[in-house]
Formats: structure tokens, C-alpha cells, sequence
């Protein structure tokens, strides 16, 4: 019988560990010394500056982007955040987190890199905006008065200080969020108030309801404007403003989507219908109107539509859905919906220069390869959604992974990030590039209704049936802020376009505002 | 059983007889007088068979008449709900069956006596001859020691250890523990089947309570996790009190409702 030597015993075992990780520790530090080389190139595979080479102990993306803006010979005052993915050589991955500066090795060995000092790391840089929304934190106020559940909000595209909300009891309603009080009651509706919507310059409020009608509310007194308009069978569903630099001699247009398959196009100053898109065989549950003069529209009989604004004519039909299209977004929803107010605040004064300043905020926004396209993606029954480029009937990606129905799906007003909010509890993100999935959002413990991004698309806040609010940020794909405080159901939220508010209403009746 | 299809073959060759239809059809009439003169008669194994049998048939039948019945009831639901909903859920089935929980829980705190308004107020008392059968244990020459048996269903908890046979006085049998009970949520109408955790108070005598029995109108706590219900503050509501409802030692079952 051979003699059979002990098992080390604990302080055997642990000095042998301890040993094992100095030595490690060692090995780190000294790899740190190098340096290695890297290329930039932007969201078109451009190079956007020469290859340079980087100390390895002092890579963190501020210091990263820092140089790129030098390298790209811009004033201090014009200096742009970037957030950085790096590319692995020969291989097709790319890290979506930028890794500190003691991870940095780890990670790309991680990623079979052992010897980056040899090899040029592409990183692809992704401007930021360059002012930061906080995180709103805690519930500055919350204002009772309607009598009914609280069905969709919005805040106006000028300010954060007002905000309307449609209603089950029949009426919408105007607050004022900066003191928390009610500013006005629009009453009118004979049914719930189902869509609000403000206009490009934040004039007007047209709400529509389950009483067949669109209503016109002057956003500044409150007063109703016109007749409410007539003319659709079943409730409205969903309501979409022309964009603002569209509008030609202050004749605004609208469109309504409504259950009974039908989209109409309203003169706003007349009430007069212009189109009558019809075509759709079931509900249009959602209409928008892009800024190249397309009215996009989403049906439960599982088609998307494009059709021509102008002569109301039939453009395209997007069939690649399996059941109900629930919703849809465009790239370009957040520059439209806010016209010429961005984050300086500075409002030109003459109505040509408001046009021109919205017209090149949007080409802005939709220009991809020197061509203005926009992007839209439809959110589905069928557990999917897909990603069109508009031009095309075939979709350019199809998005999978959700376990139950997709109810909503918004882009970041920066046009890099879809997040979707589902039925199975989770919110997801996906790449609005080439709808690859980049994270999961897990955290309610209900359906996702409904999700709204911040303005400078750092944050995401997120609005379920377990009557919370949860906000995450975006860098990190992880839960910022939780925020109960709801009693019931959260049907509507919408983060205020300057980003220091967040409104949010339910079942419960009484509007939440939330700040940093 | 044919050990070939020469049933098949004969219909074939020669068709079937001329009042084939009319057997069939007087056969069909008489099934369920044939059923029921089964049902009483049968004995042993056969009627055993028979039961099982039949026990499908009624299954499928009622998977059927539900399915009907649902057919029938879509149509007098089209019409417009009566809660005020969003856009998105309007057109979907059932969105309302869940009524958020914990507002009602708010709401119920807020009257200070529905604190102790539970379903089942008063019980019939269980005296501890019933509760409780002696048990003559010891050495083979003695047998002068006593244990008692609890007689009823109880609940013991994972972590519950025995003491040393010599120290223990009460016997909790295997055959009559539970683990899980059918809960009801009064307002939802919705019965699931949720783990108990513990017995929080049994109306009969403190010492039940201790010893975890399982009366008629004991409050016990269940695990809700699975129901992904929201308390006030936005955590995940894991663990709740329900009041048995049935007697468990009749009906070999736990039923409880939820106490919000």
C-alpha cells in the first residue's frame, strides 16, 4: 500500500493562493508599461485621424477622447465627448463597454488579443452630446386632478415646464411642472383622451380620442381652437404633427390614426380632411410622419405602410411581420418632435430662420453616408421587430430575442440605440446600425409599457405594470435609478426634451414628476 | 383484436349490410343509456377501466365545451371596456384581470380595522383528545413512556430537525405534511399553487401555531414571488398571509385565500 501524502491543510492552501495572486498581480503591472496603437474611425467606417500610439496606463475613454479631439484639431469650446467600441482584430466582435485602464489587457485577452503592441486596435468613436442629463432621482411632485387613469403624457418641446397628459375621465389636461400645479383643463372630449400631441413649435396640442374626434387646444391659454374634427368611425388611435419645417405658409397638417383602418390628414387652420389614407385591412395602431414627406403607419393586420404626404398617395407596403405591428419608431422622431429648440436654447426669431434651423437639425440627424434616409423600426406581436430603411420593402434586419409581444420601441435622439420594451418583463437594446442586440434590461417585475430616452441619450427610463420607474443608464446597461412611488400601473411617462424632468401617469390618477 | 384487416377486406368485396345506418345510428341513441347501465354495474378491474375511460372522455368534453363557450363569449366582449386603458392595451384579451395589488393593500391599511378582518372569524375549536393520539413508547419491557401524535395535516418547515427520539414529544406524520397550499386572490378570482413558508397563527391554541397544524382558519404565510407583485415602496412582495380555507384532514388539500 503506497503511503498517500496529506491534503495541504488551510494555511497550506491559502498561502499557495496568495502566492498564485502576487504573482499575478506582478505579471499585470508589468504589462501595463506598454503602449499600443490605434486607429478612429466613425459610425461610417471612416478614418477619422491619423494612427497614433496610446500609453496603455493612461487610455481611459475621457483621456482617449480627449485626444481625439485634439488629433481632430478642434477648439476647447467645441470639444466632443466620445464613447468608444473597440473592434478585435481579425475577428468580427467588438466590445461595446470601454474597459479602465487596469482591465484594458484582461479584457482584450479576454477577446484573444495576448499582444496589442503589435497589432492597431480600431475603436470606433461615437459622439456624445455634449451636455449630460442627470439622472432624475426622486419624485418632486405629485399633482391629483384627473378623475380618471392618466392614458398618455408629453412635455412640450419648448421647456420642461409644461406638460399635458390625456385622460380616462375625458379631459386633457396642462401643468405647469415647474410649481406642480394644474395650469389648465382642456374639457371637451365626450370620450377617454387617448393621444397628445404638441406641435413642432410647441403652439398647439391636438388630442385624440375615443370619441372619434381630434381636438386643437391653444398650448398657451388652453382655449380650444376650431371645431374638433369629424370624420373617423372608430376611437383615435394615434396622432402624428407634419414636422415643423415642412409646414408650408403656417398651414400646419396632422395626422390621425384611427381603429377603423383608416389615417386621416387634417388641415390644422380649417379642419379640413386632405387625405383619407385608406388601405390598411385592420386598426392602425401607430402613424408617424418622417421629415422627407412620408407618413409611415403600423396596422394590426400586420403591415407597415409608407405612403406619400403630399398627394396621399400609397408609397410602399412593409409586410414582414407575423402579427399586430404595435408601434413604430423613427430615427428621427426626437429632431422632429422638437423642431428648432435643442439644448442652447437659443430660438431664432423669424419663422424662415426657425424653418432652416429645424430642416438642418433634422438632415442632420438623418444623414448616414451623405444621404438623408431615415430609419424606422416596428415593434410587433410576433415577438420581433424589424429595422427598415424605407427606400427598401425588405427589412435590413430582424431583431430577435424577446419572449412575449414587443409594445413599444423608441431610437435615441442620437440615432445610435433602439430599446425596445416588452410584454416578458425586460426592456432590450439593439444597435440601430445594423439591429445587432447589444444588452438586456432586466428589473421589472411586470410588462415594460412604455420607454423613454433622455435627451443626450446617456439615459433610459422605463415604465411597467409593477408601478415603478426605473431609469438606466446606457454606458453601462445597468439599473441607475429605481423609482417607485406609483400606486398603480404606469400607462404614459416622457422625458422633458431639455432632459430635467421626467412626467409619468397611470392607473392612479395623479401625475408624478420627477427630478434629479 | 383482427390479426388482419379482413374486416376491411369483407366491407370491400360486399359492402356493408343494408341497415348498417340504422344500427349505427340506434347504437349511438342507446350510448348513453349503455354508459350509465355500465357505469352502475361494472365491478372490479373492469369497472376501474371503465372510470378511467370515462374520466378522459369527460375531460375532452369539457376542453370542447369550453373552447365553445369561449368562441361565444369574444363576440359579446367586443365592446368597448369599461376601465379606462391606453391605446396599447385596448384591443388585447384579458389586460385588465390584474389589478395591481398593492394599491388595494394600501387602501385596505388605511382602515384601521380591516387589520384584523379576516375571511373566516370564528372557527369551531378542535379539543386536544382530537388533535392529539397517545402513543405508548419505551423499551420492550415498559413501554411506559408516552408521545402524543398530532392527528391533523401540518406544516414542517425545511430547516426543521428532530430531536432525539428519548426528547421528542410530538409526532408530526409524513403522510400528513404539506408543503403547498392553493391560494386564492379574492379579487383576481385566480387560485395558484404557492409554497407555505410558516404557519403564522392558529386560531385553535398557541401550541398549534407552534406546532405548524393546518386547521380550518389558520393564517399562514405563503410565497408569493411568482406573482411578481410590487409593495408600495417598489420591492418584489415575496411573502403574504393567507387563511385556510377548507378542512385539510377531509379534503387532503390545502385551500387558503389571500388576505389583502
Amino acid at each position: 500500500m503506497a503511503t498517500v501524502i496529506p491534503p495541504p491543510n488551510k494555511r497550506q492552501k491559502r498561502e499557495q493562493l496568495e502566492r498564485t495572486q502576487v504573482h499575478q498581480d506582478v505579471h499585470a503591472t508589468a504589462l501595463e508599461a506598454g503602449s499600443f496603437r490605434v486607429r478612429f474611425i466613425d459610425n461610417e467606417q471612416n478614418q477619422l485621424a491619423e494612427v497614433v500610439e496610446i500609453p496603455l496606463g493612461d487610455a481611459s475613454e475621457k483621456n482617449v477622447s480627449l485626444l481625439l479631439n485634439t488629433l481632430l484639431g478642434r477648439d476647447r469650446e467645441d470639444f466632443t465627448p466620445y464613447r468608444f467600441r473597440i473592434h478585435v482584430p481579425s475577428s468580427d466582435t467588438i466590445i461595446d463597454t470601454y474597459p479602465t485602464p487596469a482591465e484594458f489587457m484582461s479584457i482584450l485577452r479576454k477577446h484573444g488579443v495576448n499582444n496589442p503592441f503589435e497589432t492597431t486596435l480600431t475603436l470606433s468613436a461615437e459622439p456624445q452630446a455634449v451636455f449630460k442629463v442627470q439622472a432624475v432621482t426622486r419624485m418632486s411632485h405629485k399633482i391629483p386632478g384627473h378623475g380618471e387613469a392618466i392614458l398618455a403624457a408629453q412635455f412640450s418641446p419648448r421647456s420642461s415646464s409644461r406638460l399635458a397628459t390625456g385622460s380616462g375621465d375625458n379631459t386633457a389636461r396642462i401643468w405647469d411642472t415647474d410649481t406642480g400645479t394644474p395650469k389648465y383643463t382642456l374639457a371637451g372630449h365626450t370620450g377617454w383622451v387617448l393621444a397628445v400631441a404638441y406641435s413642432g413649435d410647441g403652439n398647439r396640442l391636438a388630442t385624440g380620442s375615443m370619441d372619434k374626434t381630434v381636438r386643437m387646444w391653444d398650448a398657451d391659454t388652453g382655449k380650444a381652437v376650431g371645431r374638433p374634427f369629424t370624420g373617423h368611425s372608430k376611437w383615435v388611435t394615434s396622432i402624428a404633427w407634419q414636422p415643423f419645417h415642412l409646414w408650408e405658409d403656417e398651414t400646419p397638417r396632422l395626422a390621425s390614426a384611427s381603429k377603423d383602418g383608416t389615417v386621416r390628414i387634417w388641415i390644422v387652420n380649417t379642419g379640413r380632411i386632405e387625405h383619407v389614407l385608406s388601405g390598411h385591412k385592420g386598426n392602425v395602431s401607430c402613424v408617424k410622419w418622417g421629415g422627407t414627406g412620408l407618413i409611415y403607419t403600423g396596422s394590426h393586420d400586420k403591415t407597415v405602410k409608407v405612403w406619400n404626404a403630399v398627394d396621399g398617395t400609397l408609397a410602399r407596403t412593409l409586410s414582414a411581420h407575423a402579427h399586430w405591428i404595435n408601434h413604430l419608431a423613427l430615427s428621427t422622431d426626437f429632431v422632429l418632435r422638437t423642431a428648432y429648440h435643442d439644448h442652447t436654447r437659443n430660438v431664432p426669431h423669424t419663422i424662415e430662420a426657425q424653418r432652416a434651423k429645424a430642416k438642418e437639425r433634422f438632415e442632420k440627424a438623418a444623414t448616414r453616408q451623405g444621404k438623408v434616409v431615415e430609419r424606422l423600426v416596428t415593434a410587433s406581436d410576433d415577438f420581433t421587430m424589424h429595422l427598415w430603411d424605407p427606400e427598401q420593402t425588405k427589412p435590413l434586419a430582424r431583431m430577435l430575442g424577446h419572449q412575449k409581444q414587443v409594445n413599444h420601441v423608441t431610437f435615441s435622439p442620437d440615432g445610435t440605440l433602439i430599446a425596445s420594451a416588452s410584454w416578458d418583463n425586460s426592456t432590450k437594446l439593439w444597435s440601430s446600425r445594423d439591429g445587432k442586440f447589444i444588452n438586456t434590461l432586466r428589473g421589472h417585475v411586470g410588462p415594460v409599457y412604455i420607454s423613454a430616452f433622455s435627451a443626450d441619450s446617456r439615459l433610459l427610463v422605463t415604465a411597467s405594470k409593477d408601478t415603478t420607474l426605473k431609469v438606466w443608464s446606457m454606458a453601462t446597461c445597468k439599473l441607475a435609478k429605481d423609482l417607485p412611488g406609483h400606486d398603480d400601473e404606469v400607462y404614459a411617462v416622457d422625458w422633458s426634451p431639455d432632459g430635467k424632468k421626467v412626467g409619468s401617469g397611470g392607473k392612479d390618477k395623479a401625475v408624478r414628476l420627477w427630478m434629479n | 383484436m383482427p390479426q388482419n384487416e379482413y374486416m376491411d377486406r369483407w366491407r370491400r368485396l360486399h359492402g356493408r349490410r343494408f341497415d348498417h345506418e340504422e344500427r349505427a345510428r340506434k347504437k349511438e341513441a342507446r350510448s348513453g343509456h349503455k354508459a350509465s347501465e355500465d357505469a352502475q354495474n361494472l365491478r372490479g378491474l373492469r369497472a376501474k377501466m371503465y372510470a378511467e375511460k370515462r374520466h378522459k372522455e369527460k375531460i375532452q368534453m369539457k376542453k370542447t365545451i369550453k373552447q365553445h363557450e369561449e368562441r361565444n363569449i369574444k363576440s359579446a366582449t367586443d365592446k368597448d371596456p369599461t376601465t379606462p386603458l391606453p391605446n396599447y392595451l385596448l384591443d388585447r384579451k384579458n389586460p385588465t384581470t390584474a389589478k395591481a395589488l398593492s394599491s388595494a393593500i394600501k387602501n385596505k391599511r388605511q382602515d384601521k380595522a380591516a387589520r384584523y378582518s379576516v375571511p373566516l372569524p370564528k372557527v369551531k375549536g378542535i379539543s386536544e383528545e382530537e388533535m392529539f393520539k397517545v402513543i405508548n413508547t419505551g423499551k420492550k419491557t415498559h413501554k411506559k413512556a408516552w408521545k402524543r401524535m398530532v392527528t391533523k395535516p401540518t406544516f414542517v418547515g425545511p430547516d426543521f430537525t428532530r430531536r432525539p427520539v428519548k426528547y421528542e414529544r410530538f409526532i408530526r406524520p409524513m403522510g400528513l405534511r404539506y408543503k403547498k397550499a392553493n391560494v386564492t386572490h379574492p379579487e383576481l378570482g385566480v387560485t395558484v399553487q404557492l409554497p407555505i413558508i410558516s404557519v403564522k397563527k392558529n386560531p385553535q391554541n398557541p401550541l398549534y401555531t407552534q406546532l405548524g397544524v393546518l386547521t380550518k382558519g389558520t393564517v399562514v404565510e405563503v410565497n408569493v414571488s411568482e406573482l411578481g407583485l410590487v409593495t408600495a415602496s417598489g420591492k418584489v412582495a415575496w411573502g403574504r398571509y393567507a387563511q385556510i380555507t377548507n378542512t385539510p384532514e377531509n379534503d387532503g388539500c390545502v385551500n387558503a385565500v389571500l388576505l389583502v
